[in-house]
């Protein structure tokens, strides 16, 4: 980021704010992120299969199948109604969560078949790609951590400075009047959001999947003790998974709102047009 | 086979554009199918499964122990998950006599094929250990555990160098459907007529290590029927569908492609992993 080309353009000054090209995001940011895209929508809705194989969460070692925190089922009543309960509380979720219509037929399944990947129930399908995706994925994140110490991505553009944190609230009115300066730097929510989603939440995804491997547990058992048993681990799971999809969903606006072509061109060629500002041209 | 060609051309095309279009979730679902059954694709899917098995089989040492638990953590209830009724006519015959008439037959590659009487097992030295038994569905319980670690009955048969993997028969019947068969006492409707029998493998460094039972017991009972009497398999470290249960024969090979549809485990021939450590 900010390696500003051409540079002449740079030198010149003016009063009016211009317009620049830069060249935003580094190569390995770009490849690295539309790998993660392709990776996060097969994970999701293969997950999303996985987890309507047994369509309850529960906190601790085991499954005490009474009292799961959250579960999706279809009632007794006739016609049969798709419910969610979360924590003692049950939502009708007909159609959506729970009882939801395979190829026409209504039928009992957590979430419905457009979410999941395959679209039937297949659990040994939706392994199958799941676990593909996560190696994919490992691998990815692992080039994308060590690219962004080394050339100190992480640090220079990611890492929020003392006077970001101060701007916050400045930050959030600028977000809640829909107001988005072509910087060439993340402003401090970006910061803070890209952070959060991509060195704690997905992280925290590979940790709590790998603790839901026996294999694993024998070789790392602290991994039980920082999640709290397996149970516990496949519930952060997909708590973690929910937080994910809400990022993206937040991140998808957030692209749309402040200008779709310059944002998409930026993360394909690393192109990205800034508004230049003093504080900008001083650098 | 133009079909299937045309069918593997337009799953490709479809992939590529979901990767330009950023695989936009409502695209995927309308052609779901047509590639998760494409044999190609799937081929492609299935070695990350075989990383995952070198992977793990180098990070975790041979004889590292799966976590045990204390008494207060065995689960009210624990939930008998597959076959929980057999009906094979022959398994209800030794049912009924509280399987005084069941033998184990240890036989395949070894020196000296064994028969072995529940009493046998019993003579032999008995470990318990309380462990978690994880169901590929996503599910837990743990339970304590009985039974003759499998090192002591394949030390006593000998195991011949070729052979690579212990191969378990079971008397418990699945149909077409991926269904288990299911026994209602006074049903004779009921009664299996045909159906896979359930089987399972694994290789040595299951099969040898310390917390690889030959279950008898469960919580300090006897095996009941719905949890695989009167003999199951432990691991300590795979998920539920590799511990057999109503084990009637152990068979050593050097192969499992003869049996079933070849991928070692009745619920690998539908698909699953082998490897089973995930």
């Amino acid at each position: 980021m900010s390696q500003a080309i051409p540079a002449e353009t740079l030198l010149k000054r003016s009063d009016a704010p211009r317009r620049i090209a830069i060249r935003k995001h580094g190569a390995i940011v770009r490849i690295t992120h539309w790998v993660n895209v392709f990776a996060f929508v097969f994970l999701l809705m293969s997950g999303l299969q996985i987890f309507n194989a047994h369509p309850a969460l529960y906190w601790g070692q085991q499954s005490h199948f009474a009292h799961p925190f959250l579960s999706m089922t279809a009632s007794d009543t006739d016609p049969p109604r798709g419910i969610t309960s979360i924590a003692g509380h049950a939502f009708d979720t007909t159609g959506w969560l729970g009882l939801s219509k395979v190829n026409g037929q209504p039928q009992e399944r957590g979430f419905p078949s457009f979410v999941t990947w395959p679209g039937e129930q297949d659990l040994a399908t939706g392994r199958s790609w799941h676990f593909f995706f996560a190696w994919l994925l490992v691998i990815n994140g692992f080039i994308y951590v060590v690219s962004g110490l080394l050339s100190r991505h992480f640090a220079r553009d990611l890492w929020p400075s003392l006077a970001d944190i101060r701007n916050i609230p400045h930050s959030v009115v600028e977000h809640m009047r829909l107001h988005f300066p072509h910087h060439r730097d993340y402003n401090v929510l970006q910061k803070l959001a890209y952070l959060s989603a991509g060195l704690v939440a997905l992280p925290l995804m590979v940790l709590t999947g790998l603790t839901m491997s026996p294999g694993i547990d024998a070789a790392f058992p602290w991994l039980l003790e920082l999640f709290g048993g397996r149970q516990s681990a496949r519930s952060i799971h997909f708590i973690t998974a929910m937080a994910l999809v809400l990022f993206v969903i937040v991140h998808i606006v957030m692209v749309l709102l402040s200008g779709v072509f310059n944002n998409l061109r930026s993360m394909i060629t690393g192109r990205y047009v800034i508004d230049e500002e003093a504080s900008d041209a001083a650098e | 086979m133009p079909q299937n060609e045309r069918k593997l051309l337009i799953s490709r095309r479809r992939l590529l554009g979901f990767g330009a279009v950023g695989a936009s979730s409502l695209l995927l679902a309308g052609c779901n199918d047509s590639i998760s059954e494409n044999p190609k694709f799937l081929n492609v899917i299935d070695k990350a499964t075989e990383l995952t098995y070198r992977a793990q089989r180098l990070i975790l040492p041979r004889d590292k122990l799966a976590p045990e638990y204390s008494e207060t953590d065995i689960a009210a209830e624990f939930r008998p998950n597959g076959s929980t009724s057999p009906s094979d006519p022959a398994y209800l015959a030794l049912a009924k006599n509280n399987f005084v008439d069941w033998r184990l037959q240890v036989d395949g590659l070894v020196e000296k094929p064994l028969q072995l009487s529940l009493a046998d097992l019993h003579a032999l030295p008995a470990k318990t250990q309380i462990t978690r038994h994880d169901c590929v569905e996503g599910w837990s319980c743990i339970g304590k555990w009985t039974g003759t670690p499998l090192s002591e009955v394949l030390n006593r048969a000998g195991v011949k160098p070729q052979a690579k993997y212990v191969l378990f028969h079971c008397a418990d019947r699945f149909n077409a459907a991926g269904y288990p068969d299911d026994y209602q006492p006074g049903n004779p409707d009921s009664i299996a007529k045909g159906g896979e029998h359930y089987y399972e493998s694994i290789d040595f460094v299951d099969a040898y290590h310390p917390q690889t039972l030959l279950a008898y017991d469960l919580n300090g009972q006897t095996l009941p029927i719905a949890y695989g009497a009167p003999l199951r398999l432990r691991l300590g470290r795979q998920l539920g569908y590799k511990q057999a249960k109503y084990v009637m024969r152990i068979e050593l090979v050097n192969s499992f492609a003869r049996f079933g549809s070849g991928k070692g485990g009745y619920w690998e021939d539908l698909g699953y992993q082998w490897y089973a450590g995930i």
